[in-house]
């Protein structure tokens, strides 16, 4: 039930965002939606705990509201209010909750997965037991700072999970047109670092692989790698008019839809009713519009702004002119 | 009491009694540990502080940058040493786009105090790739600040500075300034990042500099004063943010400046300087702002053509007294 009510709220957040930016221009830059990639987050939390720090790339939307960065902050952030949850300076790839662990959407393509095991540094350092989850894109999987990020955290037993949401598509280029090695999980090999290829598209697949490596990384067995393939249903971003693929290729994984897969599994399991269902439909519903009324209702950010948040030290001197 | 020490010796009293002050303050970075630093700035620090604190990195400066930036982002001080800043460039990505705009980009949640040092500049015969001085690429960037140091003295004080800041704060030094010896007193003490320092009073012309351009500088004013012209010398010390008032009340007192500086000299650290003196102080300018910087262009190896390329003592000299009319 948390499941899908965490995927749907996702769903619904994000097709509302796509809906203002498209249909009245309320939202601007670059937005990448988490569309048809729910599950992930949903099995995620399920394996963690709030204390575990998540940090991922510029899809973020999904994470954030997972992680429990409320939908009006995440909403007004959007909109580039003062309310957001980085007060409108971090936009659609920029989500930040530092106080529940979420350490935002980066821009830069897997410079997060060095971030991830900084984070997973730390906290050994410090000798709790928490663990980082870094998240990024197969496009990102083709980047230098993997390696020697996986190299670092198999050395040194960092509790650090990687997780490379496949989505088959690096913005336009497939996954097959980046590599000779198509399967990812088979990069952590190199560094004899524990891995795993699971169903992207079912929360129970992406949870089980997700708690087996929590587990490991708390005990100090150090990192391990996922490999979750999913599916956007969306484009790269709100901009890409998807030429690379068909439209069959879309609708074949519509028809693996996390959503609808836990839904039919809560009623054909009598996990919940219709009608109990229907309920949280309405509050996720409410929810949604709710924060889109709070977004709209905010105000923008003062613009003495443009100088606070760039330094701790409080009296900095600023260049001016 | 004051002791004399070398520059080496310095930086490791800085960082080492910052780690004994602060747990979460650690080492990183290539050969600081079972080697004792490339330079032996970390010598013997493995042996106090033990494998957990003084740590080993394999040649990958993008990666290891990347887990100090994570790392000072959740509850960590990390220092980490690059062997040469010129290695930093791999590691650019990390120190601009994350550890300087995570402040802004999360609206003030996350912040990121870290200390990346190293050696800067030319150093000799090293060739092209590993002779640029990067104090204003560095000092481009808004979020971070910028230090290069002279001297033993501002060595320790201002690591010491920059350990406990909460910004990231890059920290330049030079190989060939290592074994310099210079006067450090017995009791704690620390420099505040942003402050110059005038280093000779003088009245008849400025001259600013930092790092071991400092050398040049100081050599000049002597050879100046010699033939009865007072030259006042500025060490920066701290490039960003710019310490302009102190030199501003400088060319009050002299109208004139000279700025010496490694860089290259397109948007270089003189730009700046020149500037902001011009704006500020327009008044008060008898002539023009002069600098001499690195020749425009990467730093070649033969040893006749180093010196060319690089500001010192007799160029510093001519420009002076071109800026007092005293040339023919």
């Amino acid at each position: 039930m948390y499941w899908y009510e965490l995927m749907y709220l996702i769903r619904q957040f994000e097709l509302m965002a796509e809906e203002k930016y498209k249909m009245e221009g309320k939202i601007r830059g670059f937005f990448h939606a988490y569309v048809g990639q729910e599950a992930i987050a949903a099995g995620c939390m399920t394996a963690t705990r709030i204390e575990d720090p998540f940090v991922t790339g510029y899809r973020d939307h999904g994470l954030a509201l997972a992680k429990g960065v409320s939908p009006e902050s995440c909403m007004a952030e959007l909109y580039g209010k003062a309310t957001g949850c980085a007060k409108g300076k971090g936009g659609s790839m920029h989500f930040f909750g530092k106080d529940v662990a979420f350490f935002g959407g980066h821009g830069i393509v897997g410079a997060q997965i060095g971030t991830g095991a900084g984070l997973a540094f730390a906290e050994k350092y410090k000798g709790t037991d928490n663990v980082s989850l870094s998240f990024f894109g197969d496009g990102a999987a083709r980047q230098g700072i993997l390696h020697e990020i996986f190299n670092m955290a198999m050395t040194w037993k960092l509790p650090a999970i990687f997780l490379c949401e496949n989505n088959n598509y690096a913005m336009g280029t497939s996954v097959a047109r980046t590599s000779n090695v198509q399967d990812i999980y088979k990069l952590a090999d190199a560094y004899e670092m524990p891995a795993d290829s699971i169903d992207g598209m079912s929360p129970e697949a992406v949870h089980d692989a997700v708690a087996r490596a929590v587990k490991r990384a708390r005990e100090g067995g150090g990192p391990t790698l996922i490999e979750l393939k999913t599916y956007r249903y969306k484009g790269h971003s709100i901009s890409d008019p998807q030429k690379y693929r068909t439209k069959d290729e879309v609708e074949e994984y519509k028809q693996r839809d996390p959503i609808e897969h836990v839904l039919n599994t809560i009623l054909e399991n009598k996990f919940a009713t219709q009608e109990e269902i229907d309920a949280i439909n309405k509050r996720v519903n409410d929810k949604v519009a709710e924060s889109v009324r709070f977004a709209e209702e905010s105000p923008w950010p003062n613009e003495d702004e443009v100088l606070k948040d760039i330094v701790m030290e409080p009296n900095y001197p600023f260049i001016v002119d | 009491m004051a002791r004399i020490i070398t520059i080496r010796e310095a930086l490791r009293e800085g960082m080492s009694e910052e780690m004994r002050r602060d747990p979460n303050v650690f080492l990183m970075g290539e050969e600081v540990a079972e080697y004792n630093g490339a330079y032996k700035v970390s010598q013997g620090m493995l042996d106090e502080f033990g494998p957990k604190r003084v740590i080993d990195t394999p040649i990958a400066e993008l990666g290891f940058a990347a887990i100090g930036v994570g790392a000072a982002q959740n509850g960590l001080r990390p220092i980490v040493e690059f062997m040469t800043w010129n290695f930093a460039v791999l590691a650019l990505d990390q120190i601009l786009n994350t550890a300087s705009k995570m402040l802004a980009m999360s609206g003030g949640q996350v912040s990121c105090p870290i200390v990346f040092r190293g050696p800067n500049g030319s150093a000799g015969q090293l060739g092209a790739q590993h002779s640029t001085a990067f104090e204003s690429y560095y000092a481009n960037i808004p979020g971070i600040k910028v230090i290069s140091i002279s001297n033993a003295y501002d060595a320790k004080g201002l690591m010491k500075a920059a350990i406990r800041d909460n910004d990231p704060v890059m920290f330049m030094e030079s190989e060939l300034m290592y074994g310099d010896k210079g006067e450090v007193p017995e009791e704690e003490y620390i420099i505040p990042i942003g402050k110059a320092d005038v280093k000779k009073q003088g009245r008849d012309v400025t001259i600013v500099s930092y790092n071991k351009m400092m050398k040049v500088a100081l050599g000049a004013a002597a050879e100046l004063e010699k033939e009865g012209i007072s030259a006042e010398v500025i060490d920066l010390r701290t490039i960003r943010p710019l310490d302009w008032m102190t030199i501003l009340e400088s060319v009050k007192k002299t109208n004139r400046l000279v700025i010496v500086d490694e860089q290259w000299p397109m948007c270089s650290v003189s730009s700046e300087i020149a500037y902001r003196i011009q704006k500020e102080g327009f008044d008060y300018l008898d002539a023009p702002i002069r600098r001499i910087t690195a020749a425009d262009a990467p730093l070649h190896y033969a040893p006749n053509l180093v010196a060319a390329a690089l500001p010192d003592v007799p160029k510093t000299v001519n420009l002076v007294k071109e800026v007092m009319y005293m040339k023919k």
